[in-house]
């Protein structure tokens, strides 16, 4: 290994909880004529979570883009980690992207390989993990999503709702420090769903991961702000209503005509008198 | 005329994308990370997946040749000469065009519907914020085995093109085998044969890159999948006859 660099020191650093890590200042972006973000700024902190409710085409997932650097900003700034990612080169991105896990919207799994090597991918091709510590890790990731038995599957031979999971498998293997989720509950049965968001909770005050939701599905949002998980003295996991620190830690952020139209907790979410506001959560 | 400058203008845009694409190739090919296994993988896919449409053609290409070439010599009495019309025109130009053409159609279509389905299902995204870069990934491997691979199966076409010509002679013109023989290596100067390598490794080159260029550039969903498999066979093989004509000419001048 070569010398790490400032940019990889910068990213590298284990940030304190309330510490910035993904930071927007006034965002712009078009598709050519067609303008997507005007003006958008927000902050994620450290262990906390964002959800970014808004109607379809208001640029969620673009969002979400623009935080990997899949997409470049025509205007603003964008920090992820401390690092200035709308001006560094692909390359430098990929160092970022080490710290960051996305699930896809329609899961976006690899069809040509298997749900091992889908989980597994960053650790198989891009990292020198022996193959034994990957194939364990991809068996333990598999075994919170509850899919351990379609390990040799195809994706195409998985329903929507198992793709998914495993779509949020592959984005948590590699232990990144952030995770967005684009629509992770869309189209799924109640009780999935809840698994799913379960999960989210865990990550989020198990592990101390930062997250991103983006969702249509209200419930699934609310769940998410108003639950935490805690260990307890047996060691199991536990899932129960948040303390009132841990609501304040989750803001929701809504997105309209291209702007951050409320940012706010779940209960000013639910006290807002916007009609906007009230129709979209009715 | 804003139509007219529309189109150009999208015409140049795709141009600079295409050269951006073959300098990420150059940079590929150069600097690691590699993914062998996908090398591996594509050599077989291209290569022996190829061979039966290649064995195919070259065979009933080098057998209607003959055919031909005899009729033709009949005018002149020539008919024992047929060996020497076959070889030169076989290594020439039959062999490296018509296995290009048909790697256009199978190799190339393959191609761009494959990435493009990546493309529009956000697969090369992920790629992308898993880590790895889609051309190293994809496109390297595709297109050393279009380099590799293309000129390969124009030799075994070549081959087998004459192998089919020597059947039709023997059987259907009459013509011994040993003049048959004779006539073939006679005409065939080494010119002719550096001449038949040379051409396939560029054809090989743009088949497959102009295939990853269309296929990762795929927008517009299942519809463009469509689109884009269709444009990658028609420019593959358009650039496979453009610079067939482009190469000989300048092989003409450089080697003759
Ligand atoms: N590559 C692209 N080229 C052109 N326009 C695009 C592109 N990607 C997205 N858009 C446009 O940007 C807008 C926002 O898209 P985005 O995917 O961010 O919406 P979203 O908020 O995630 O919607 P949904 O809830 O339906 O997923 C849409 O109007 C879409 O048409
Ligand atoms: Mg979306």
């Amino acid at each position: 290994m070569s010398t790490p660099t400032p940019l990889e020191d910068r990213l590298s650093r284990v940030k304190a909880p309330g510490e910035p890590v993904v930071v927007f200042e006034r965002v712009f972006l078009a598709f050519g004529d067609n303008v997507i973000l005007k003006d958008v700024s927000f902050q994620l902190l450290s262990g906390s979570t964002k959800i970014f409710l808004g109607a379809s085409g208001a640029g969620k997932s673009t969002i979400l883009k623009l935080i990997l650097g899949l997409l470049k900003p025509q205007a603003g700034k964008i920090w992820v980690n401390g690092a200035r990612t709308d001006q560094l080169s692909e390359r430098d991105l990929m160092k970022v992207r080490d710290d960051l896990g996305m699930v896809f919207q329609e899961g976006a799994l690899f069809d040509s390989l298997t749900v091992r090597e889908n989980v597994g991918y960053k650790l198989y091709e891009e990292s020198d993990t022996p193959l034994e510590e990957v194939h364990a890790r991809v068996r333990e990731v598999l075994g919170w999503v509850e899919l351990d038995e379609h390990i040799d599957k195809m994706p195409s031979q998985l329903s929507g709702g198992q793709r998914r999971r495993v779509a949020i498998a592959r984005a948590m293997t590699f232990s990144p420090r952030i995770i967005l989720y684009d629509e992770p509950t869309t189209g799924l049965d109640p009780i999935t769903s809840i698994t799913i968001d379960d999960e989210i909770i865990k990550l989020r005050d198990i592990e101390g991961v930062s997250s991103i939701v983006v969702t249509h599905q209200l419930r699934d949002a609310f769940w998410v702000a108003e639950k935490m998980a805690v260990r307890r003295q047996d060691g199991q996991v536990e899932i129960v209503p948040a303390s009132p620190e841990k609501l304040a830690q989750t803001q929701f952020v809504m997105l309209r005509d291209g702007d951050v139209a409320f940012e706010g907790t779940a209960s000013d979410l639910r006290a807002s008198t916007d009609p906007y506001l009230q129709l979209f959560q009715s | 005329m804003p139509l007219l400058t529309g189109w150009a203008k999208k015409g140049l845009f795709e141009v600079q994308e295409y050269v951006k694409l073959c300098g990420a190739l150059g940079r590929g090919v150069t600097s690691r990370p590699f993914y062998f296994r996908d090398i591996v993988e594509q050599f077989d896919a291209i290569g022996v997946g190829s061979l039966t449409v290649v064995l195919l053609t070259g065979g009933f290409t080098g057998a209607v040749l003959a055919l031909q070439s005899g009729m033709t010599l009949d005018q002149f009495g020539a008919r024992s000469v047929v060996g020497r019309l076959i070889s030169a025109s076989m290594v020439k130009e039959l062999g490296p065009v018509l296995t290009a053409l048909m790697v256009a159609g199978r190799v190339g279509s393959g191609i761009a519907a494959e990435l493009g389905s990546m493309a529009v299902t956000d697969q090369l995204n992920a790629l992308r914020a898993l880590g790895t870069d889609p051309v190293r990934k994809l496109a390297v491997p595709r297109v050393l085995a279009g380099l590799v691979m293309v000129p390969v199966l124009t030799v075994i076409s070549d081959f087998i093109g004459i192998l089919g010509a020597w059947i039709v002679t023997v059987t259907q013109l009459r013509v011994a085998s040993s003049v048959f023989w004779n006539s073939i290596v006679d005409a065939l100067f080494i010119q002719d044969i550096w001449m038949g390598l040379i051409k396939p490794v560029f054809f090989g080159f743009a088949i497959v890159s102009i295939a990853c260029h269309v296929g990762m550039r795929t927008t517009g969903g299942t519809q463009g999948v469509g689109q884009s498999t269709t444009y990658a066979v028609v420019a593959g093989s358009v650039a496979v006859l453009v610079l067939n004509f482009v190469i000989t000419k300048l092989l003409i001048t450089l080697l003759y």
